[in-house]
């Protein structure tokens, strides 16, 4: 997740990692459109656009005049896609990095296993 | 209706000096513009032509397609805070408010009041009394309280602490939430108001040098940073902003898209409004 991207990018983002966290459970009412204009300070279209990130992934779906709730499924759905671009997200970046460091394959994995140890 | 605000070919000559040179902007809808340029641009010079506190040497200016000069219909619609205090300065708080009240059917005095809670403004204070904050402050819950189609505030935070700069953005977006309304927000200070403002106009030495939504603004431009050669040859037949050289390392700020793959040792990244603002400013300096 780069802090560059836009921010409507970087509101779905959170709202995804809230779903897959648990902080917003599933058939919960995440906040409103205003909630989090208000709260980040960001224009009401662009928090819409960020929620409609969501909407269109079938993350999120609406109840008229209520207001957004997280879809039955959406933590599993979210794991399944999160998942997918793990690779593509995090290891090629990271063998690049390594890559220009000098470091070998070995030397990586024993990190990564030092990293799965120390994380328990 | 669509409230529509129509500056039209307006030029405003201060003696021999040019404030505005023909310039033509139109404000449609309930959207929050941001009407940005540095000290002496015109911002403000344009805002008093718009609400009728000066005339235009040349052009005309409509508010939803009735002239301003002397008209009340127009001029009833719009709204501007300013730093000038209208209220007699020995008038208390409260009584202004009333005031406010009888001049303007559309302010909503009990917003008023819980705004004045949440700023923690004392009410019973006179409006001289106020500190150079405060009254900013008193000038901005008035603004954040009127219902006119069209409320503009003209460099609204000066003066204000980040804290009371920060509860004035969040205030000011749930006002657009709860009364939707146009709203233009005239400031040098960009990157505060970046994330706020949904169509930007930025004014340069009177003219209109940008038109467009925000969004536009922030994809037109991209920075590569990278060893001088390296940047130097990519550069090479692109229409390049601004360029800074630290040590051995060249950043350069870049109209237009990035292509998908930069060359390598090339590092790649967005270019934020207020950069971009001060890219454009820089440029146009340079001609």
């Amino acid at each position: 997740m780069q802090e560059e991207q836009p921010i409507f990018l970087q509101l779905a983002y959170q709202l995804e990692n809230g779903i897959l966290s648990g902080v917003y459970p599933e058939e919960s009412q995440v906040p409103s459109i205003t909630e989090f204009s208000v709260t980040y300070k960001i224009n009401p279209a662009t928090a819409l656009k960020g929620i409609n990130v969501l909407v269109d992934a079938g993350l999120l779906y609406k109840k008229r005049g209520v207001g957004m709730f997280v879809t039955q499924g959406a933590p599993q759905k979210l794991r399944t896609q999160r998942r997918e671009c793990f690779y593509h997200d995090y290891i090629e970046k990271a063998v690049q990095e390594a890559k220009s460091l000098g470091l070998t394959a070995d030397e990586i994995i024993e990190m990564m296993r030092k990293g799965f140890e120390d994380a328990n | 209706m669509k409230m529509q605000i129509e500056v039209h070919d307006i030029t405003k000559r201060f003696g021999k000096s040019t404030a505005l040179d023909h310039v033509s902007i139109t404000f449609s809808g309930n959207k929050i513009y941001g009407l940005l340029g540095n000290n002496g641009a015109g911002k403000s010079t344009l805002l008093n032509l718009m609400t009728d506190r000066l005339r235009p040497t040349e052009g005309t200016i409509t508010v939803d397609g009735q002239p301003v000069p002397n008209n009340d219909a127009a001029l009833s619609k719009l709204f501007c805070v300013t730093d000038q205090n209208l209220f007699p300065d020995d008038m208390k708080v409260r009584k202004a408010f009333e005031v406010a009240k009888l001049f303007h059917p559309e302010f909503d005095r009990n917003v008023a009041d819980s705004l004045a809670q949440k700023f923690e403004l004392n009410e019973k204070k006179k409006v001289n009394a106020l500190s150079t904050g405060y009254g900013s402050i008193f000038r901005l819950i008035i603004g954040l309280s009127i219902n006119t189609p069209c409320v503009i505030f003209d460099e609204p935070v000066l003066g204000l602490d980040a804290r009371h700069r920060d509860l004035f953005y969040q205030l000011l977006i749930q006002k657009y939430a709860d009364h939707p309304c146009m709203l233009i927000i005239s400031t040098h200070l960009i990157e505060e108001i970046s994330n706020l403002i949904e169509h930007s106009v930025i004014l340069y030495h009177g003219t209109v040098l940008k038109d467009c939504p925000t969004e536009e603004l922030m994809a037109a431009a991209y920075s590569v940073s990278g060893p001088i050669q390296l940047v130097d040859s990519y550069l090479s037949g692109k229409h390049v902003l601004t360029q800074k050289v630290l040590g051995g390392l060249k950043t350069a700020c870049v109209h237009g898209k990035p292509a998908n793959r930069l060359p390598a040792g090339l590092e790649l990244a967005n270019v934020n409004l207020q950069d971009y603002f001060i890219s454009l400013i820089e440029e146009e300096e340079s001609k």
